[in-house]
């Protein structure tokens, strides 16, 4: 079925058309569209109109942009003025077969709280957003958060609204916090090692004074060695003492020391989960759990049969890609879950993301309260229906 | 201050409350008795004072359900307490309400070192955290100046900050989950890692001045030490070159460990009390931290040091030894209680504003403080632009407290005007209440006010913090209590 358009020129189109009360799926680049649960709507918001960057101050450290700004025009800026988003937001075109490489906005970003793998030190995007404008969906315009770096004043909605699928709001306008780039990279990358092996050093050096600013495992593929790489960014000097320091960490194990250019290239590809895309079908799950519990995850994941992951976040993230069949085998995987680990299925068949609960199913009281939370913002369910839970 | 006014019928049912209190929490727990209760009659906002019904200090997450769905049941109002040392009023009790005070939360309950996390009760104050795991070389990085007594339950609630929140970030950006208990006595986890399986809840508790419900439980990040930290103390000749330069050296991609400022006024009144060395004769003084490795803390405080004098600095000495650091922080950090000193009393406003506004915005307060007749010294979080101003006043003479109230406000509202906000890490509160309506419009505030009905329909939960009182905001908000059902009063079209 191809949604009727509604294209917002502005704010208070966006307003206008919520008004009238039909239920909408968002969209501004349409990158993110096969996330989440299918939205059940006749309508598509195309709010890709509200483009531009309102303010860059880069002493005070943030930007306000409207929403749909593609991503690509915000970091180019920030890179001319040596800063960037230190949630280091992923483009996940690749592996969601979307064909949309480079063309995702901020507000997509902030709306799937998607962040790589700088997300252990730096923070996710939600640790970035410091104040918005959204429109609800009772069509209000309304603020939250400001345009300071520290700010306590109200209910942070900002965190609250950042990665709720637009379910709750449309955002227009968002004001993001930005950092210095770090002046050099490099990786210290240790071939062979197991899960385990690789998340005990992971680990260690995370805990360290190393300061690593990324730490990844990707298993061995087609006769090769496996892949546990160590990243190291900040100012040259610093970078090369940090470097010693991991060494030290590591002693008898072999390790290679990529420069700028190679470790920037590697992690770029980690960060769109590369080592996972362009297979046929193929169910993709982001499982979240304590990195010490990976190993044995990894493990049990075994009994469901061919599969390949990636692991970031010293562990404490596994990219999982399985054959899909007709469940993404949603039940079987979490079933496998260590207790306050969760799944969220990111690539699948809309009829298979329709059937199965996309988002880690949680305690009815809990569900209860999100449901309500939601109501606040969108009382008839107009906002991306569907989306997060099934349409009642 | 106006709180809201009392319930006469339920402060008649004292005694059923009370009794009610004590089948749940057996012993010492129920506080009712006169003298024992003055210890909860205020927080750290010591210039507001109530006598609250009776003070419960529960031990288990099962005792505050009973608690709280007693409370509902009764229609009375919960007042949450953590340590008691908010600046904003957060927890002034009501006339007609009890204090649930957390202390007895007070356990570490795990450390896990090679996830570089804790879960721990409530009641375990700041610094415990960090002291439990200071030999394994990690701490719990926000620092609020109250980190000996606040209670990390406080801190959660507050989305505390500190000195060196501007690398580090606040409470929200070190907490992975919390364990939560709502109004109707339902125990709830949320959070739970580096993501979120469901709309991020545990990003609204944090920061939500005991509005929505009682966090019994939290699990922190926790980080490993820096290995050096050394401080630069460095003199301007005006408050517009020390913003400069706090300017250029973010411009030149140094985040600081902490970017403290201070001016004449308040160099002045702390070097007469701890004789840190600081230097007298000039207008504005910073104190710049950098940690990490040595190497990269040298190279950093060359860089620092480069950009003070390309921006006018008359005097710059760097650390040499900790005692050195410690002595440059001693000034800073006794800047509250060296104002004390030469006043009977002091109010700490606590508004961010862009920090390029700085010396605009000084020299506005300037003004105010001839206009309202009132002493200021001014110290600020300089790197994010949160300022300190130090209002004196003697709340002894007739109309000086209300003055100063007033300076207050006038503070605040030029923060709001040139694009800054309320408060960056004291909270509303009661204090900055009344201006909520200053900084948000009527639609924003109701949507807030929405979300406090979803988990808190009978407003029972801190009643008169936060939101400003007889507002249409408030009639507003409380239309569509009914969990989304009462949409008669929405201004909803309909199909």
């Amino acid at each position: 079925m191809t949604p009727h358009i509604l294209k917002a020129e502005d704010e208070a189109a966006v307003a206008d058309i919520l008004k009238q009360g039909r239920p909408v799926e968002i969209a501004g680049g349409g990158t993110k569209l096969r996330m989440g649960r299918p939205v059940i709507a006749e309508h598509r918001l195309d709010v890709s109109a509200l483009s531009g960057i309102t303010l860059y101050e880069p002493a005070e450290l943030l930007m306000t942009v409207a929403a749909a700004t593609p991503l690509a025009q915000i970091e180019a800026t920030l890179s001319q003025h040596g800063q960037c988003l230190a949630f280091e937001p992923p483009d996940l075109s690749r592996l969601l077969g979307s064909g949309l490489g480079g063309s995702q906005t901020i507000g997509g970003v902030v709306a799937t709280n998607i962040s790589g793998p700088r997300r252990m030190v730096a923070g996710a995007v939600r640790d970035h957003v410091l104040g918005l404008r959204a429109v609800n969906g009772r069509g209000e315009i309304f603020r939250a958060g400001g345009k300071v770096v520290k700010n306590v004043t109200g209910y942070d909605l900002c965190k609250l609204l950042t990665g709720s699928f637009g379910t709750m709001a449309v955002f227009t306008e968002l004001t993001i916090k930005v950092l210095p780039a770090p002046e050099t990279e490099e990786t210290v990358a240790l071939s062979g090692l197991d899960a385990a092996q690789a998340v005990t050093a992971m680990c260690q050096g995370l805990g360290s004074s190393a300061g690593l600013s990324g730490a990844a495992w990707v298993p061995a593929v087609n006769g090769g060695d496996s892949l546990t790489c160590l990243r190291l960014e900040g100012f040259g000097p610093s970078v090369e003492a940090r470097r010693q320091r991991l060494m030290s960490l590591l002693t008898g194990r072999e390790a290679a020391v990529w420069p700028a250019h190679t470790s920037k290239a590697w992690w770029r590809e980690l960060r769109d989960v590369a080592p996972l895309a362009g297979l046929e079908d193929r169910a993709v799950w982001k499982v979240s759990l304590p990195a010490t519990q990976a190993p044995a995850f990894l493990q049990k994941l075994k009994t469901l049969g061919e599969h390949q992951v990636v692991l970031d976040w010293g562990g404490a993230l596994i990219w999982v890609s399985l054959p899909c069949g007709g469940d993404a085998q949603a039940v079987n995987l979490r079933a496998l879950l260590p207790p306050d680990a969760f799944a969220m299925l990111v690539v699948a068949p809309p009829a298979v993301r329709a059937r199965q609960s996309v988002f880690q199913p949680r305690p009815a009281a809990q569900t209860a309260v999100e449901n309500r939370v939601r109501q606040s913002f969108d009382p008839d369910g107009l906002l991306n229906p569907g989306r997060m839970a099934p349409v009642v | 201050m106006r709180m809201p006014d009392p319930d006469e019928q339920v402060i008649g049912r004292r005694r059923q409350l009370v009794e009610g209190l004590r089948r749940i929490v057996p012993g010492e727990g129920v506080i009712v008795d006169e003298e024992s209760l003055t210890a909860y009659d205020c927080d750290a906002l010591s210039a507001y004072r109530q006598r609250p019904l009776a003070a419960v200090l529960p031990e288990t997450v099962d005792q505050v359900a009973r608690i709280l769905k007693l409370c509902r049941d009764l229609s009375v109002r919960v007042v949450p307490r953590g340590g008691g040392t908010s600046l904003s009023g957060g927890s002034l009790p009501v006339a007609d309400g009890i204090v649930l005070a957390m202390g007895r939360f007070n356990r570490i309950l795990d450390i896990d070192l090679a996830n570089r996390q804790a879960r721990v009760q409530p009641g375990v104050t700041n610094l415990a955290i960090s002291k439990a795991v200071d030999a394994d070389g990690f701490y719990y990085a926000p620092d609020p100046s109250s980190q000996i007594a606040c209670s990390i339950g406080g801190n959660v609630s507050e989305n505390a900050g500190g000195v060196h929140c501007l690398k580090y970030g606040m409470t929200s950006n070190n907490v992975l989950a919390v364990e939560f208990v709502t109004p109707d006595g339902d125990v709830i986890r949320f959070g739970g890692g580096y993501d979120q399986p469901g709309l991020d809840m545990m990003g609204l508790l944090v920061g939500s001045e005991g509005l929505l419900g009682i966090i019994t439980e939290v699990t922190v990040r926790l980080l490993p030490k820096p290995e050096t930290q050394r401080a630069a103390l460095i003199g301007f000749p005006s408050n517009r070159r020390a913003a400069d330069a706090v300017g250029a050296i973010i411009a030149a991609g140094i985040i600081p460990a902490g970017m403290e400022m201070m001016d004449r006024p308040a160099i002045k009144v702390t070097e007469d009390f701890v004789h840190a060395g600081y230097p007298l004769h000039v207008e504005a003084l910073l104190i710049v931290e950098l940690d990490g490795p040595k190497v990269e803390v040298d190279h950093l405080l060359a860089e620092v040091e480069r950009i003070a004098k390309e921006n006018g600095a008359e005097t710059c000495v760097v650390s040499e030894s900790e005692t050195q650091r410690l002595t440059f922080w001693a000034g800073r950090k006794a800047a509250f209680p060296a104002v004390g000193r030469i006043s009977r009393d002091y109010m700490t406003m606590d508004g961010t504003i862009p920090r390029g506004q700085l010396p605009d915005v000084l020299d506005h307060i300037a003004e105010l403080s001839e206009k309202h007749g009132l002493r200021v010294a001014n110290v600020f979080h300089a790197g994010d632009g949160n300022l300190h101003p130090l209002i004196l006043f003697d709340a002894s003479r007739p109309g000086e407290l209300e003055r100063a109230e007033e300076f207050g406000a006038d503070i605040l509202r030029k923060c709001v005007a040139v694009g800054g906000v309320l408060t960056g890490e004291h909270g509303v509160g009661i204090e900055k209440r009344d201006l909520m309506s200053v900084q948000f419009s009527e639609v924003d505030l109701v949507q807030q006010r929405r979300l406090k009905d979803v988990f808190d329909p009978q407003g029972l939960f801190n009643p008169g913090k936060v939101f400003p009182l007889l507002h249409r905001c408030v009639e507003g908000g409380r239309m569509i209590v009914s969990q989304g059902a009462n949409y008669a009063f929405s201004d909803l079209p309909r199909f």
